[in-house]
């Protein structure tokens, strides 16, 4: 009563054969950044000392290492955090804690979605348009860190609204119900338990910000610059703009450089990632509700 | 009379409980609100500034008939300097169309296996390397066409030239893939778990519950995913301007080199001075981009949105 028709078996080849179909593409998409990661490190690996990262370019940028611009990036990361996270963090909180089911906060999403969408080299154009100019930070480190902490900020947004939401309401509902006051409950109750999301999402948000390039390029981050930053009102070389700069605008560099560059801004970020993505996953298995 | 009086007193005395912490909780409240409509504030702001720094060009220069018919853009020339974008929107479009081309397959592909096929820890797997793909920076794409796919292209196709549509479309591809996969995968986990129960309890393999139940019911997440690829590549600036060859062209084939919008800018706004014309038509430009990318969003956001009322 319950043998395998024909159709029954050709369905299940079906299946099979569907199956290994999909999984191939999988395959297909993640094996070219495999070989492209191999062919970085191989080609990249062998220039990289403790001399490569700690000294200045030197020969018009053909030889020496990357220390400023490696600096620089520090500063521009610093910086943009400063700025995004507190305002990204009182974005969620006002999302998750305050905000209605209404046409406003609808508003507000669509703006982050947006924000989020918006080309790089338009932010860019917007940092030269205000910062810059408008405001008269001149291409420094603060037009471009507030440039690349607007592009960043639906990051920091979405992943701290999202572990706020991870709260149980039945947490709230208890600490109101002692009176506390609706930031006595977030402080107290919903952010100590919400905050290595954040965490997470800040750590995503550093990777991000390390590896922009179009933004930061007319808003404070230069070609070449003996001097390193002294305040937010210098300009700077950064990682992802001399990875351009050295692969495409200066002649004469040897070939292996430009991987050196390449290799150690790709460690930076996916070391972020590695590390966001790590947490999230402790995190995961240590829940208590 | 003079009773009530009494009472109103006692009232506003002993049930007021505007203390010193709850000032500090409205202005908590004040706070948190504005960085909620930051965002709102940015949108806007990014439209304001941009459109401030594109308008004298708009208003004294700018011929919409030769801004989006011409195919030559000359905007250095001092003579008779041409501002047509064609062959730019042409450039981006050829190439944001051969990355649909590589990208759209593939990560709804993944995305199934992901969502239907896989389970546990190779799921779990699979997640994180999509999501270490997408964090790949742009510049490190554009580095990599240039100095690992040109070659390749030049060998494997014979051509003179491996900066082209094919390799940025290809680049591209995989750029947006990542991002295409994790919200078509959301869109696929979105459908209810009875649509796949009532169908496997009709008999239906596991393949057949995805095509005849899962998918139809997803279509509007898995467009929204590609509409926010298609967004994703349009808005894409280092790589293209890496990859692409940068060079003004209407392409007849892959092999054409081409030049995109958003790399015009890049290369571009370095040498212009603050307020000349060619200055402000790349902040035309820039207008162009900004509303075609916010319409492209809304679109998406509105197609997925619509799924999760239905």
């Amino acid at each position: 009563m319950f043998e395998t028709s024909a159709l029954n078996l050709h369905n299940q080849r079906v299946q099979r054969l569907f199956n290994i179909l999909f999984l191939l593409m999988t395959m297909l998409l993640i094996t070219p950044v495999l070989l492209i990661l191999g062919t970085l490190i191989v080609k990249g690996g062998s220039v990289i000392s403790i001399d490569f990262l700690f000294t200045s370019p030197t020969n018009g940028m053909t030889a020496g290492g990357i220390f400023p611009a490696l600096f620089g990036t520090i500063w521009l990361v610093a910086v943009a955090l400063m700025i995004s996270v507190p305002l990204g963090v009182a974005a969620a909180i006002y999302l998750s804690e305050y905000a209605g089911k209404n046409w406003f906060t609808r508003i507000i999403n669509l703006a982050i979605i947006n924000l989020a969408g918006v080309p790089s080299i338009v932010h860019a154009l917007f940092g030269v348009g205000a910062f810059v100019l408008f405001f008269k930070f001149g291409t420094s480190i603060l037009a471009a860190s507030l440039t690349l902490a607007i592009m960043t900020l639906p990051v920091v947004i979405v992943a701290t609204r999202e572990s706020l939401q991870a709260v149980p309401l039945a947490f709230r509902e208890a600490c109101w119900n002692m009176g506390a006051t609706r930031w006595q409950t977030i402080r107290r109750v919903v952010l100590p338990n919400a905050v290595s999301g954040i965490l997470t999402g800040v750590i995503l948000e550093v990777s991000r910000t390390t590896g922009e390039t179009a933004p930061i390029m007319f808003t404070g981050a230069v070609f070449f610059t003996p001097f390193l930053p002294q305040g937010i009102f210098d300009q700077t070389m950064a990682m992802s703009l001399h990875l351009f700069v050295v692969s495409t605008q200066v002649p004469g560099v040897p070939e292996d450089l430009p991987y050196g560059v390449a290799l150690v801004l790709i460690a930076m970020v996916l070391l972020m990632n590695s590390l966001s993505i790590a947490f999230r996953i402790y995190l995961r298995g240590k829940k208590k509700w | 009379m003079p009773g009530r009086q009494v009472t109103k007193t006692v009232d506003s005395t002993a049930f007021d409980r505007r203390n010193a912490d709850w000032y500090f909780d409205k202005l908590v409240q004040v706070l948190v609100f504005i960085g909620g409509i930051s965002a709102i504030i940015f949108v806007v702001g990014i439209f304001v500034f941009i459109t401030k720094e594109g308008l004298g060009f708009i208003l004294d220069r700018f011929d919409f008939h030769e801004f989006f018919t011409s195919p030559y853009w000359y905007p250095a020339d001092e003579d008779d300097p041409e501002y047509g974008i064609l062959a730019l929107i042409a450039g981006t479009a050829s190439v944001t169309g051969l990355a649909m081309l590589v990208a759209i397959p593939f990560s709804l592909g993944a995305a199934i296996y992901v969502a239907e096929f896989a389970s546990g820890k190779t799921r779990e797997a699979l997640k994180v390397l999509v999501e270490l793909l997408a964090a790949i920076p742009s510049v490190v794409w554009g580095f990599i066409g240039l100095s690992i796919m040109n070659p390749l292209i030049i060998k494997l196709f014979d051509v003179p030239v491996g900066l082209n549509v094919l390799n940025a479309g290809i680049i591209l591809g995989l750029m947006a893939a990542p991002i295409m996969t994790s919200i078509a995968e959301d869109a696929l986990k979105a459908v209810p778990d009875r649509y796949r129960e009532a169908a496997e309890a009709m008999g239906a393999t596991r393949w057949q519950v995805i095509y005849k139940t899962v998918l139809p019911a997803a279509k509007n997440g898995l467009l929204g995913a590609v509409l926010l690829g298609v967004g994703r590549g349009f808005g894409e600036t280092m790589a293209v301007l890496m990859a692409t060859g940068h060079s003004i062209n209407i392409p007849h084939s892959v092999f054409d080199s081409v030049r995109a919008l958003t790399a015009t800018i890049a290369a571009e706004l370095g040498e212009t001075a603050v307020g000349s014309d060619h200055y402000q038509v790349l902040f035309t430009i820039g207008i162009f981009l900004f509303i075609i990318t916010f319409i492209i969003n809304l679109t998406a956001d509105l197609i997925v949105r619509g799924v999760r009322k239905g």
